[in-house]
Order: structure tokens, then sequence, then C-alpha cells
């Protein structure tokens, strides 16, 4: 390879031909380009003009250096030239062994780092010398092949979660053992770690040993720690550098279930310092949310640390059967409970209805007897799913039927009719005292101090299951608190009330104690080698080298012990396990780790990674040529005039265009919400019939006239709404007809249509075949419709009662025609138990409104308006015809009142009753 | 194949071409024209055209009784004067006018040919004679010599440029030439100084292509004219423009010269224009002056 000016070149005698530039210039500059022929009337008046200056009849100069260079980028490309030619790449001719770390501090600079391996591999092939690969933090047994082969694997490898560990390093050095003498490149992460020394010897017995380090330093933060509120974060470097600004990013999940990133701390490496320690204050809810904190930008395992359930505090709801608020503070019956765990939870106040979703850890019932059959159901779900129900007795349950018979799923154990009161001023005996615990219950252990007294009791009914589920009971054996299992989770009974009515025991400190031993509060502590002894733990979620975390698939479980002793491996990456209802993280670097930057004897060369890498220009130059030929032919035309008119306009748009034509989707989407929102606007589904679609489009747009003459709602144009693309949450109700051929929504629409009839949106199902209710499912319309709305969340339906709210809600209507009549409008069914009120012409039905209105009366086509505003199709004969019209769009208009007043008109009934009190 | 059984696939052929000529031509003429008019003056005729006074000199017989009884002053009935006129029309059928620059514009012969057509609709609409300068086809009344002109403005001719024809001017009658007068000047001065002797009077009406008044050409190009017989080779032909453009002009302003001389109307009309203004002006020319 000859070199000239730090490019080489694989053949130079060729730049010869570059000689031959001179000759080709003289050649083509005397050649003019060829005239073209064209027939024009006019030329009668150009006769006799000469040309003014004769050069033109040679090429231009700019267009022989245009031809001139094209001509000498193919020469040069042709002679093969390399930019960085390595001449020095003699560095040996032993077989070579490329030893990597591959651990999570190489991360960051990963990408360098491989490519410095790739460059020294493909130097190694053009020496013919053979090479293998070591990944240090998985070791395999090396074979020296093809350099070739081994740059495949290389640039296919990915850092590992996990540094070397010793034992590691010793299979390694076994290994290395039975080889021959060979030389080796050490692609370092940077980070000293134990054995290191022992394998650099090891490999400069072999041979000459070189090391690759690159710049980045790894960064990496410890676990988080929690304490009094305030979260504390603890940042290390190898190195103690100049003064650098870090930034911590709490990451976990929103509230609807999505990453996100919870909170920025920003923190600062001192000058000289290796550490940086930032506090974190967060709301509880926040808090829980956490699954890990990372370092902004800096994309490795050990800058991640996992969360596992120590930040988190439990949620307990409280919930009484009674709320005297007139009563005694002290006498209120969560007094004492909210006293016991203030300090320690989240304490969640509200109906049981809107604590369930929350999802808490505990919820208490505090003397509630009677759940509905729905709060049952859900408390039954919730419960299976790993949460605890603690209930209290008191006088209300001790007066109920609950579990009396047969025992209630959501108690431990069937209890006796009216509970028992001893020692009190009416009966016998003297209150009784707590028995001592027994081994199998969790209060095992616990003190009882001698001042605790019950007076008043609920009695369990003896069952073949009662011993099992006691765990707690009085001197005279009777039970005091029981306990069952439903799936994951546990329902609680105190036999007793929560307030000191029934018993002192909510005087003591032995109450939370228990609560305590309950896990009611949560006493997260770092669990010991005895704690997990028995405990087999899965992954759930792993942490590779570059940060990112994936599920856990294929992972064999990891017993108890292991989990706090074992380094980690390829058999225990770093990740959240989790075991029962537990879950615990294991991270890369924990609390007491200290970064080393690596330490090499001085007989190791070490080498940085910017080693540039050989570039062959030879496909640059001749792709150069190539463009430059090309602009030589757009330049050739120009000048013999062929390059004007349509044809090059035409040319340059579709170039101009094929280079701009970005999708300009999301214009069109916010084009389409602005329209949709500006005003009211009324929508229609697009069924692909466009006759169909034109009626439906004209009978809103009569429907929007009308609204617009005779209310205050004023519409704009309605819109045809594509349920795939779409977005439906601008139309407040959406009109649907139904036709045999149009196709089905796809699953995500569905979803989308779902989400839309949970919001508060209408859809209007129009058969336009006047016989759903009379004749089933015998019509094609009737049959596709139930096809239709098979996967809507759609309520219990009823034909519209004479009552309901839509029957007066602008207009008083009694029935519904379109440009059919008589087929009955099917409407969200009323609740049950809705009954006439004495004196009030209506019930006091449903609350809201009614997702859907199916009937099939084709009402767009009643309410079809042509451009001029005239009606587009007959309707009926004569003056009745116009009627059955006008009372469609009586129809229409109380439709979209009902859509947007709700069930204001119903509670109008209440009128004549605030009048009354008013005293009108 | 004999002589006769060309000359009528010939004629067939032609006759084919007639009927969108024809109807291109009555409709055009029928957006300008609703119904007969006369020559605004008084004259032989059978219209009212205006009552007046008694002068010496007029006959007894003229004086009209029912208008005089009205008044002591003795009245004349005059009448409109309806002498038709006599136009001769010479529409260029030189290889030149053959020329279309795109093929959305109409060829300068084929809007020259619906111009002389049009203009002869109405002009036997309003009752006129019309024919062909020339001995073919002398002036007539009537629809049948729509057909007849229709006939023969169809041929076309294979000279590259053809000059007016002169022959056989009818003395008083109005012309009408259509052509680019691109050809040599001489023959048009020529043409237009025995219609000034015979007192014929009419308008010129120039068709040019929009690429003869653009000249939108550049680099090294061969002209040729439609016939092939002359040809010009430039170097550069975006040098030419100013030039070319400076010649036509000149060409114009004599063309118009010569008109205004011999007391005719010059005008220039271009194919990417719509033939209904070319013939509106053309019949204000035509009408207003006779």
């Amino acid at each position: 390879m000859t070199i000239l000016g730090g490019i080489g070149f694989a053949a130079p005698w060729l730049l010869l031909a570059l000689i031959v530039l001179p000759i080709l210039w003289l050649i083509l500059r005397a050649v003019p380009p060829a005239p073209l022929r064209r027939r024009f009337p006019g030329v009668a008046l150009l006769l006799g003009l000469n040309d003014d200056d004769t050069v033109t009849d040679r090429t231009p100069w700019w267009l022989l250096l245009l031809r001139m260079l094209a001509v000498a980028a193919m020469v040069i490309g042709l002679a093969g030239p390399i930019l960085n030619p390595d001449a020095d790449s003699t560095s040996g001719n032993g077989p070579l062994l490329v030893v990597v770390d591959a651990s999570w501090a190489g991360a960051p600079g990963w990408a360098r780092s491989r490519e410095a391996g790739l460059v020294q591999l493909e130097k190694a092939a053009q020496q013919s010398r053979s090479a293998a690969l070591l990944v240090l933090s998985d070791p395999q047994e090396p074979v020296f092949q093809a350099p070739s082969a081994v740059a495949e694997r290389l640039a296919a490898l990915q850092p590992n979660a996990w540094q070397p560990n010793p034992q590691m390093l010793a299979s390694v050095t076994n290994m290395l053992a039975a080889l021959d003498a060979f030389d080796t490149l050490w692609l370092s992460d940077g980070l000293q770690y134990a054995g290191q020394d022992t394998l650099i010897e090891t490999l400069e017995n072999k041979g000459s040993v070189t090391a690759m380090q690159g710049g980045l330093s790894p960064l990496a933060v410890r676990p988080a720690t929690y304490g009094d509120g305030i979260v504390t974060l603890q940042a290390v470097r190898p190195d103690a550098g100049p003064a650098r600004d870090v930034t911590l990013l709490a990451q976990g999940t929103d509230p609807a279930g999505n990453a996100a990133v919870l909170a920025r701390v920003p923190t600062e490496f001192a000058q000289g310092e290796t550490f940086a320690e930032t506090d974190l204050s967060l709301p509880a809810e926040l808090r829980a949310r956490i699954t890990r904190f990372t370092i902004e930008g800096h994309r490795s395992a050990g800058a991640t640390t996992l969360v596992d359930d120590t930040l988190r505090q439990r949620e307990v709801a409280l919930i009484a059967g009674r709320e005297d608020r007139e009563g005694l503070q002290l006498l209120l019956p969560l007094h004492y409970l909210e006293q016991a765990l203030e300090p320690h939870v989240d304490l969640l106040r509200a109906p049981l209805g809107d604590v369930l979703p929350a999802n808490p850890d505990v919820i208490v019932l505090a003397d509630v007897a009677i759940l509905s059959p729905a709060e049952t159901e859900a408390l039954i779900e919730w419960v299976d799913a790993g949460g605890m129900l603690l209930r209290f007795a008191g006088p209300r349950i001790a007066a109920s039927n609950v579990s009396r018979s047969e025992e209630d799923p959501l108690m431990p154990v069937r209890l006796r009719s009216g509970g028992r009161t001893v020692g009190g001023a009416m009966s016998w005996g003297e209150p009784k005292a707590l028995a001592p615990f027994d081994e199998e219950s969790p209060f095992f252990g616990l003190e009882i101090p001698e001042d605790v007294r019950i007076t008043s009791q609920v009695m369990a009914q003896p069952d073949p299951q009662l011993a099992d589920r006691v765990i707690a009971q009085l001197t005279d054996g009777t039970p005091m608190v029981t306990r069952k299992t439903i799936g994951l989770g546990q329902v609680v009974l105190f036999h007793v009330t929560a307030n000191a009515e029934w018993s002192s025991l909510p005087l003591s400190l032995l109450f939370v104690d228990m609560l305590e031993r309950l896990s009611v509060v949560s006493g997260v502590t770092q669990p010991t080698v005895e704690d997990l002894e028995g405990t087999v733990w899965m992954a759930s979620r792993i942490l590779d080298g570059n940060g990112q975390l994936s599920d856990a698939t294929n992972l064999a479980g990891i017993e108890g012990p292991r989990m706090l002793d074992d380094p980690l491996g390829p058999n225990l990456p770093p990740g959240v396990y989790q075991s029962e209802n537990r879950a615990m993280a294991r991270n890369v670097v924990t609390a007491d780790t200290v970064l080393e930057p690596a330490v090499w004897p001085l007989s190791v060369t070490v080498l940085g990674l910017n080693t540039a890498r050989e570039l062959p220009l030879g496909g640059l130059l001749l792709a150069l040529a190539l463009l430059i030929l090309m602009a030589d032919v757009i330049a050739s035309l120009a000048l013999s005039g062929r390059l004007h008119g349509p044809r090059v306009a035409t040319g340059a748009l579709v170039l101009v265009a094929l280079m701009t034509s970005q999708p300009s989707n999301a214009q069109e989407v916010d084009d389409f919400a602005l329209n949709a929102t500006a005003e009211l606007t009324l929508a229609y589904v697009l069924t692909g019939d466009t006759q169909l679609d034109e009626v439906s489009e004209a009978g809103l747009r009569g429907l929007s006239d009308a609204l617009f003459f005779r209310t205050s709602v004023e519409p704009s144009d309605p819109t045809g709404v594509n349920l795939e693309v779409d977005e439906l949450a601008f139309f407040p109700m959406l009109y649907w007809p139904v036709s045999p051929n149009q196709p089905r929504p796809s699953t995500e629409a569905y979803a989308k249509l779902n989400a839309y009839l949970r919001s508060g949106g209408l859809i209007l199902f129009d058969t336009r075949d006047a016989d759903l209710t009379r004749f089933g499912t015998s019509s094609p319309n009737a049959r596709k419709l139930q096809q239709l709305a098979a996967p809507l969340d759609i309520p219990r339906l009823e034909p519209v009662p004479d009552d309901h709210v839509i029957t007066r809600t602008f207009y008083l209507l009694q029935d519904f025609p379109g440009r059919h009549t008589g087929s009955e409008l099917w409407v969200e069914a009323a609740p049950p138990d809705a009954e006439t009120i004495d004196g009030m012409p209506f019930r006091n039905l449903n609350d809201g409104v009614t997702p859907v209105v199916i009937g099939g009366n084709d009402w767009a086509s009643a309410w079809a308006v042509n451009s001029g505003g005239g009606p587009m199709l007959p309707i009926g004969r004569g003056f009745a015809g116009e009627r059955q019209r006008e009372l469609s769009y009586r129809f229409g208009i109380n439709l979209v009142m009902h859509v947007l007043t709700g069930n204001y008109k119903s509670d109008q009934v209440h009128v004549p009753a605030l009048l009354d009190r008013l005293g009108q | 194949m004999s002589d006769a059984l060309q000359l009528r696939a010939q004629a067939e052929t032609e006759a084919a071409r007639f009927p969108a000529l024809l109807a291109r031509a009555e409709n055009l003429a029928g957006a300008v024209l609703l119904g007969d008019h006369g020559r605004r003056r008084a004259g032989m005729g059978d219209d009212f055209w205006q009552y007046r006074p008694a002068q010496v000199g007029d006959s007894r017989r003229l004086i009209d009784h029912r208008r005089s009884a009205q008044g002591d002053v003795q009245f004349v009935r005059e009448r409109e004067w309806q002498i038709a006129q006599s136009v001769m029309i010479w529409v260029d059928r030189g290889a030149s006018m053959q020329f279309s620059s795109d093929k959305d514009l109409p060829s300068k012969g084929d809007r020259a040919r619906l111009m002389g057509m049009a203009l002869s609709i109405l002009l036997v609409r309003g009752g006129e004679r019309v024919g062909l300068t020339g001995t073919d086809l002398p002036p007539r009344r009537g629809n049948a010599q729509i057909l007849r002109l229709a006939e023969f403005l169809s041929d076309a001719d294979d000279i590259d440029y053809s000059a007016p024809e002169h022959r056989a001017m009818i003395p008083n009658a109005r012309a009408l030439f259509v052509s680019d007068f691109m050809g040599p000047i001489d023959e048009v001065k020529l043409a237009l100084a025995k219609a000034a002797d015979r007192g014929v009077r009419g308008v010129m009406m120039q068709i040019l292509d929009p690429t003869e008044e653009a000249f939108p050409f550049k680099g090294r190009t061969i002209f040729e004219s439609m016939g092939g017989t002359l040809a010009h080779e430039t170097l550069k032909a975006g040098d030419l423009r100013d030039r070319y453009l400076q010649r036509l002009a000149d060409r114009k302003a004599e063309l118009s010269e010569l008109c205004a001389l011999a007391g005719w109307q010059f005008y220039t009309h271009h194919t990417n224009q719509s033939a209904q203004s070319g013939l509106l002006w053309l019949y204000r020319a035509m009408g207003v002056s006779v």
C-alpha cells in the first residue's frame, strides 16, 4: 500500500490515468452540444439574424470542469483510496485473545469499546492471526478461529448486569491453563474487581497483554433508604474528579399504569468527592408508585437501583357502620384505631365503593353488618387478590343475622344470636381476661397486660373448623379473635368493638402490638437469613446491563438464603423477586459498594479507545462520479434548450414532492380535533356505504339546523367518524345507522367505543327497518346490530317507559317516529327499585344518560335536508307526512337535549316539594 | 384507383369536418346576434324608419296622410335602408397556419377558419351576401352559401406562406383577411392597394400562437418553417429573442399602418384567447363601419 498525504492507495499506478485529463479537456472543448430542430412559423422573421458571440459553440468551461471532476473521481476511486491507513499494525503474529469485562460498568461506553475491539480484530484478520473471545462476566472456553467469526460474536455481545466474580475468574484461569501461548487484548470497563490481579498474571505468562479502557467513568446509585418520610439517595463514582452535576430520576408508573418519571432530583458530586447524597420527600401515594431510581443520561444496571416494598407505607381504609356525628369522640367506633394506626400507615377515610378502586392493603370494618351484594362481591375479589379485611364486632353485628345460619363469606366463623355480656350490672360473673396465646397464633409471645378485661362479645357457633380459626381466646375458652384465609388474603374478626365499650383492649398497648402482628402496621425491615429460610423466590422483573427492565422468563426459583448471600450472576440476575406476597429487590450496587478505578501493572500497555478505523474511500468517490455525471446530464439538457416546458416543471414537482413528502398525520388529527371541538358537533359513524353516509350527513345537518332554529344548542356541521382512526371523546352522541354489510370495527375500535360509552357518550343505533322489536332478529339489519353491539358494554335495556326523561326533555313526546313509525325505542332499563311516589307524575329514574338508544325508525332519512334546506326524502303522504317529519325532528331535539342535560328534567319532579318547603 | 374515386374519398373526408366547423361557428355566432338588423339609415326597404316634414321636391305621393292629418304640417314617411352588402373573406390556408405550440391549443388555421365561418354566418343571417375573394365563390345570400363556404375553407395549401387573394374584388364591397401575416409583406401591400383602388374597405385579423409572441427558446436550435422550405440555425436561441420580438412588433406596426392608410382595421388575435373575444371585435369592426 502506498500512502500519499495521509491516504493510502491499493492500486496507486492507476493514478497515472489522471495525465489523460488535459487531453480530454481539449477534445471535449471542441465538441459543441448537438442542435435541436424545431418547427416554427416565425422563422421568416428570424432570417438574417446572426448570433452575437461565437463562444458558445464550444462547451462552457464549467461543464467541462464538471466532466473532468467526474473522470478524476472515477480514476481516484478505482485506485482504491483508504482513509486512516494503519501502517504500524504489526503488533504481533500469534493468536489473539480478546478479553472483555462486559459488565454493567461498561454499558455507557459499550459502543465505543466494542468498536475498538472490532478494529483490532480487523487488523488481526489482515495479518492472518487467529482470535478468540473471552467474556469474563459469562466465561466460556475460548476457541481460536478466524477473526471475522469472533468479530461477529463481539458485535452481538451486550454487557451483563453483573461484574465478574472470583468464581468466574477462577474458572477462567482453569480454562486458560490448557492453552498455548497467545497475546491478549483486554477491553476493560475501567473498574477494579476482586481477582483481577491473578488473571493478569496468568495472561502475562502466555504472552503480551494490552488493555483498552474508555474515558467514560461509570456512575452508580446505592439502594434508596427510607426514614421519617424522606427517601435518601446516594450516587457514587470511581474517581474523585472535578465537581459534576447529575440528576437522579424516580421512575415508576402514573395512575393509569404507564411508565413515567415521578420526580427528578438534581445532586452534585463535590470536587474531590466520590459520593453525592440527596434527600427526596414525596407524598406517600407517589412514593408507593416508584419502581426504580436512575441517573439521567447514564444507562447502566449500576446506575439503576430497584425499589421493593421498603418505600411503601401500607394503606388502611377505615369504615364504620355507625357514624354518630353527635356522639362523644371517645365513643366513636374508629377513634382508637385511628390513634393506633395514624403514625405508621396512610389512612383512607371514604365510603367502601370509593376505597376499593384505590386497592388499599387493609380494610377495617368496624361494626358493619350488612354489605350490598355488589360490595360483597368486590370485597371478596379484593381479599382474594391479597387484601386483608379486619372486622370488629359491635351492637349492629350482634343484632343482625349476618353469618347466623350459614357462614358469611366475609366472616371467619358463624355467630350466635345476640352475643353475651359478662360481669355487667345485670349479669353474672366477672369480666373475662385474655388467655395466653398459642404457639400457632400470630400473637404468640405478646405479653398480656393484667388490666385487659372483656365485658361483652359476640359468640362463635361451634363448628368443625372453629378451632383452626381461633387465634386468640378468653380465659374461658371462648374465641376472641378469629381468622380465615380467602385466596391470597385473609379475614380477621375481633369479637369485641373497636372502641372501649365492650372491652378495655383498645386502651392497652397490646392492641397496637396485635395490629402489628397482623401486619396491619407494616414493619418492613431488611429480612435476615432466618426470615428467608424455606422460602422460594421467583424473579418477576430483571435488569439487563443497560439498566433496562424486562419481564423474567425461564428463570429457576431461588431459595431464600441464597437471595441474600449469593453473588449476582447468570443464575441470579439483578431484579425484583417475589415470594408469596413479598417483593425483594436485588441490586447491582449495595449500600456499601465503593467503585474503584482499575489498576494495571506497568507491564501492561494501556490504550485509549479512540483508534480511527480504516475507511475505504473508493465507493464514495465512485458514487460522487456518478452524481457528477447526473448533474452533467441535467446541465447539458439545460444548455441545449431541452430543459423547459411543462415536462421539466412536472419532473421538478415530483422531485420536490418526493423529498418533502412527510406524512402530515399529526396535523390532520389536530385539525379534526379543532373542527370537532370548536363548536358542538353531532357525529355519525361512517359505514362505508356512500349513499347511507350521505343520508346520515344530511340527516344530522337537518337536525343541527332544527336545533339551531329552535333551541339554544347551536351545533356546527356534522362530522363523519371513522371508528378506527378518529377520537370519539369530542362528540356528545354518535348516530350509527346499521347496514347488513358494514365492516365490524376492530378490537381497538371497540375498546375506544366502550371508553366512550363509559365516559358519558351516547350511541343512537338505527336499524332503519322498523321491525326490530316485533320480529326480533329476523331482519338482516337487526342481526347485524346484534353482531356489532355484542362486544359493547351495554347495560340491560327496556322499551322506553312512558315516564322516561327523554319524553319530556324539550317537547312532550309519546312516540318517536322517523321515516317509519311504530317501532319501539329501547333505552337503558330503569333500576328495579324505582317506584312511583305519591303526588309525583314521574318515577325518579336512573341518574345518568342512557348509553345507547336503539330503534329502527330511520330517523336520518326523516331529518335529512338537501343543500337548499328543503327535505331530502319524502315522508308519508301530504300533511300527515309533514307532521311525522316534525315529530321526528322533535324526537331528535329531545334526544340531543337528553344527552346534553342528562336527568335535568327528571329533577323537575322535585319542584312541587321545593315550592312547598319554601311556603309558596 | 381512378381519379374520380380518389376525389370522392377526399371529399367525404373533408365533408366529415363540415358539421363540426359549422356547428361551432353557428354556436359562436348565436352568442353574438339575436336577429336581423337594418342599415340604420333611411333608404330603400320595408321597415319604417322615421317621419320627416315634407320638403320642396318631395313627390306628393310620398306624403303620409295619416300622420299629416294630425296637424298642419305634412310628413313624409321614410323607410330603413336594407340593401344587402357584399362581404369577401380570405382565410390563409398556408402551411404556416397549421402550427400549434401545445396540444391543448387549436392551430392558427383552425382558429382562422372558425373566425371566418362565424362571421359569415352572422353576416348571412344579417342578410348580407358573403363569399370568398377570387373567383372561386362569389358572394351570395342564404344558408346554402354557408355550406359552400365551409367546404372551401376546409381546404389547406402546401405552400408555407400564402399571399392574400386579391383578384376579382367587387368594387365598394367589404373584405376580411385572416392570416398570421408572417409571409412576404409585399403581397399584402399589393392586395391592400388593389382593394383601396376599388373602394373595398375591411378588416385584417392577424392570428398568432402564444409561442410566436413569447419566443421561449434557448440553446442551439435549427428553426424550420412548417413546410420545411425555410430554415435558420442559431447557437443561442435565447439571444435572438429580443431581436425577434422587435421584428414582430415592426411587422405588426407596418401592417397596422398599411391598414390605416387603406381605411382598414387591424387586430391581432392569439389562439390562447377565447374565440368569442376575437369574434366580438370582428363583429364590431365589420358592423359599426357598415
